[in-house]
């Protein structure tokens, strides 16, 4: 099935709404990804959902990624979006700083974003706020770092068991 | 006979006159009925449910963190156990979004051969989570019936690639070996001998006086709700909305083939039953539309930086000499970039995210699972519900622990 | 299936004289009630392993027990993590004595190709183990193997064994408290 939107009109549409919210813009393999202000998350998102034009109206995923060596862009939150009436996917892309890891959550446009981003937090330690649960959901309560971040090894610190020289690392 | 006159008076008790209590039961994480690791705390009236806590995570086994330490190849095997009731789907799925990654042009044949491999996995899928509906509403003998079937497709997995179960079939940019002499001789007596196991199993339940009395509007959601839970795969077409990644994005070729997608109504365990079984005749539909018309050609794509020459070719020849240490010691060139592919897993959507930085490994490989994101609709179809209606909602959701915790 | 040893008997009607253990022991072999602790793949090979092709019921072990009280065999299938470490020791403090523990893949044994921080490295770390069966899953050949293996120790097993020092010692190993006199 063929797509009823392109990326070009997508892009000038969100542009001549949004302007300078959003800061850069990409077409990585085919699928459209913007860059916006994450302050700006909401209001992007709720608009592409409504906008009878575009009709963005399925949360895919959300993801995030760790840039350990990039100032003030350490952490990154990526959301997939998808239109099933004219098949069309985005990708948008939302840039945090280390010392201000908040970012507003997605749980009052889609229910499905609790739990998504329940994980997010849970392995990069990424606020979410005005999600109604933000506790960690599959590594342990206990557990008193983010295990995903780039510092932190695979294996667990604390194993007496297994010695790594001969394991090779 | 004056105590059935008794009894019968209780049931015209009004609600004020009997004293309810709320109780707080624990179903799991260990518990027969619960096909996978999964607490629920349920608040319960009586039978009635009033509310329900989850915890999942039992079995997190760090996927992500584990395939940013390996080199592209051996992330295969990972990806088998995330649904490990249809491993090669998830195997399909990972090399065709490296292959996406890298530009790769893969032949037809290999197209046609993987279709056939991923909708054998699809119906194994199914035939599970359809026979263990059968199995809590109290129907054992279809459950027997199913596991003798899914027997006959491990055969044909092993016959392809040695495994029964956890799979890890198949290379970046193709297959590791053409389909065998045996392996046509197979698959052509499954073509001919499953669709009458199927519908004696079919027969059991499909129309079954008890099943659908048991089954029809037990956990139901509606369209409107499971799209805000981005519910996807049979759980969302039981529901009323008929999306299917095969037909909205296809990959390897689906546009090729023929079939129909089927739809629910009312989002409830005997739709997502009736979807189920319907989908395993579509499959076994588009095997033999694949099989019928399998084109010739090579069993691989012409990417030598990724898969490994024949070891004659590697004695002989200096360049396959070189690609064969590179691609064994993981120093393959991989281009930078981000590349999101997703294919129709047993469950959903199923999504891989990857961004490589161009290392060996890598840089971030996020998986969508379909599993994980409609699990947490599970407390909104089963409140109001009783007990009995909950579990068996959550084995019609098809939940596999293994790629809820990924 | 398990071959009955043949013991010297006095003929007679009605009457058998043999030994207490040899009785006990074939009794309590061949009729195993397991309860299957399945987490993940290695869950889908038991249930293979149960079905019709590769028959458990032969052995004795028809009736799956889910409730602890009611199982002599602990079968763990499957990865466990750390968040499922204690649930398991408490599922194995609840079983009655005796019991026995098989380990079934990888993942159970040692901790699998899962060498993670949330994975726990074998189950022996948290309960004692009595046969481990290799596998990532292992053929359901391999699963009987092990169990006929756990059918040989039950077999074999003298009668006295839960309470001697040696079994008091590696429970108390594990911190499980034992509460045979």
């Amino acid at each position: 099935m063929s797509s009823k939107l392109s990326n070009e009109t997508v892009l000038s549409q969100l542009t001549a709404k949004f302007g300078s919210v959003i800061l850069d813009s990409s077409e990585p393999h085919g699928l459209l990804t913007i860059e916006i202000q994450p302050s700006a998350l909401i209001e992007v998102v709720k608009w592409i959902k409504t906008e009878p034009s575009l009709n963005i109206a399925f949360l895919t995923n959300i993801a995030g990624v760790h840039y350990p060596d990039v100032l003030d862009r350490e952490f990154a939150v990526v959301y997939h979006l998808h239109s099933l009436v004219n098949n069309f996917r985005v990708r948008i892309k939302c840039f945090l700083a280390e010392n201000n890891l908040v970012i507003e959550s997605l749980t009052s446009i889609y229910s499905g974003a609790n739990w998504m981003e329940r994980e997010t937090f849970d392995f990069y330690g990424i606020q979410f706020n005005g999600h109604p649960n933000l506790v960690r959901i599959l590594n342990e309560d206990s557990m008193d770092y983010f295990p995903m971040r780039k510092q932190y090894h695979l294996e667990d610190e604390t194993r007496e068991d297994k010695d790594d020289r001969f394991f090779g690392r | 006979m004056s105590e059935l006159n008794e009894y019968s008076k209780l049931n015209h008790l009004s609600n004020e006159t009997i004293d309810g209590e709320i109780s707080t039961l624990n179903l799991g994480p260990t518990h027969p009925a619960t096909h996978g690791i999964f607490q629920n705390i349920l608040k319960v009236d009586g039978e009635k449910i009033l509310s329900s806590e989850q915890t999942v995570g039992y079995i997190h086994r760090a996927f992500e963190k584990l395939a940013e330490r390996r080199p592209y190849n051996q992330i295969t095997p990972i990806t088998d156990r995330l649904n490990y009731c249809s491993s090669p789907i998830n195997n399909m799925g990972w090399h065709m979004t490296v292959e996406k990654l890298i530009g790769a042009d893969v032949p037809k044949r290999v197209d046609y051969m993987r279709v056939i491999v991923m909708e054998l996995a699809r119906i194994a899928d199914h035939l599970i989570c359809n026979s263990v509906i059968g199995v809590d509403t109290g129907a054992l003998t279809g459950f027997t019936y199913v596991f003798q079937e899914r027997e006959k497709i491990y055969e044909l997995y092993e016959e392809i690639c040695g495994a029964r179960l956890t799979t890890n079939v198949g290379r970046i940019g193709g297959f590791e070996r053409d389909f065998s002499p045996t392996f046509h001789k197979k698959l052509k007596a499954f073509l001919k001998e499953f669709p009458k196991v199927f519908n004696e199993f079919d027969n059991l339940l499909s129309r079954n006086r008890i099943f659908m009395d048991r089954t029809i509007g037990a956990g139901p959601i509606s369209a409107q709700r499971a799209l805000d839970y981005s519910f996807t795969g049979p759980n969302l077409r039981a529901a009323g909305v008929d999306y299917d990644v095969r037909v909205m994005n296809p990959y390897a070729s689906y546009e090729d083939f023929d079939f129909i997608v089927p739809v629910g109504t009312e989002g409830d365990t005997y739709d997502r039953f009736m979807v189920r079984q319907e989908e395993i005749r579509q499959s076994l539909k588009i095997i033999e539309q694949a099989y019928n018309n399998l084109p010739e050609g090579s069993y691989k794509a012409d990417v030598p930086e990724f898969y490994l020459p024949p070891k004659e070719d590697v004695y002989n020849n200096m360049e396959a000499l070189i690609y064969h240490f590179k691609i064994v010691m993981g120093e393959t060139p991989i281009p930078v970039g981000e590349v999101y592919h997703s294919v129709e897993g047993g469950n959903g959507e199923l999504g891989y995210y990857l961004i490589s930085d161009g290392g060996r490994s890598p840089y971030r490989l996020q998986f969508r699972r379909p599993c994980f994101i409609y699990y947490q609709a599970y407390p909104e179809m089963i409140t109001g519900q009783n007990i009995s209606d909950a579990v068996l909602t959550l084995s019609s959701l098809n939940v596999i622990a293994g790629e809820l915790d990924a | 299936m398990g071959k009955i040893e043949d013991v010297p008997t006095v003929n007679g009607e009605g009457f058998q004289l043999t030994v207490l253990d040899k009785v006990i022991g074939a009794a309590r072999a061949n009729s195993l009630w397991p309860l299957p602790f399945a987490t993940s793949c290695c869950g889908i090979e038991y249930m293979a392993t149960m079905g019709s092709n590769y028959d458990l019921a032969r052995f004795g072990m028809e009736r799956m027990s889910f409730s602890p009280r009611q199982a002599d065999l602990l079968i763990v299938a499957g990865t466990i993590s750390k968040k499922l470490a204690p649930v398991l020791k408490q599922v194995y403090e609840q079983m009655a004595e005796p019991k026995w523990v098989l380990s079934v893949g990888a993942c159970a044994s040692s901790g699998g190709i899962f060498d993670t921080y949330s994975v726990l490295q074998g189950i022996d770390r948290v309960i004692p183990v009595d046969v481990y069966v290799p596998g990532c899953p292992p053929r359901p050949e391999q699963i009987i193997d092990g169990i006929m293996k756990i059918q040989e120790m039950a077999k074999t097993e003298s009668l006295r064994r839960r309470y001697s020092d040696e079994y008091k010692s590696l429970m108390s190993n594990y911190n499980i408290e034992s509460d045979e006199q």
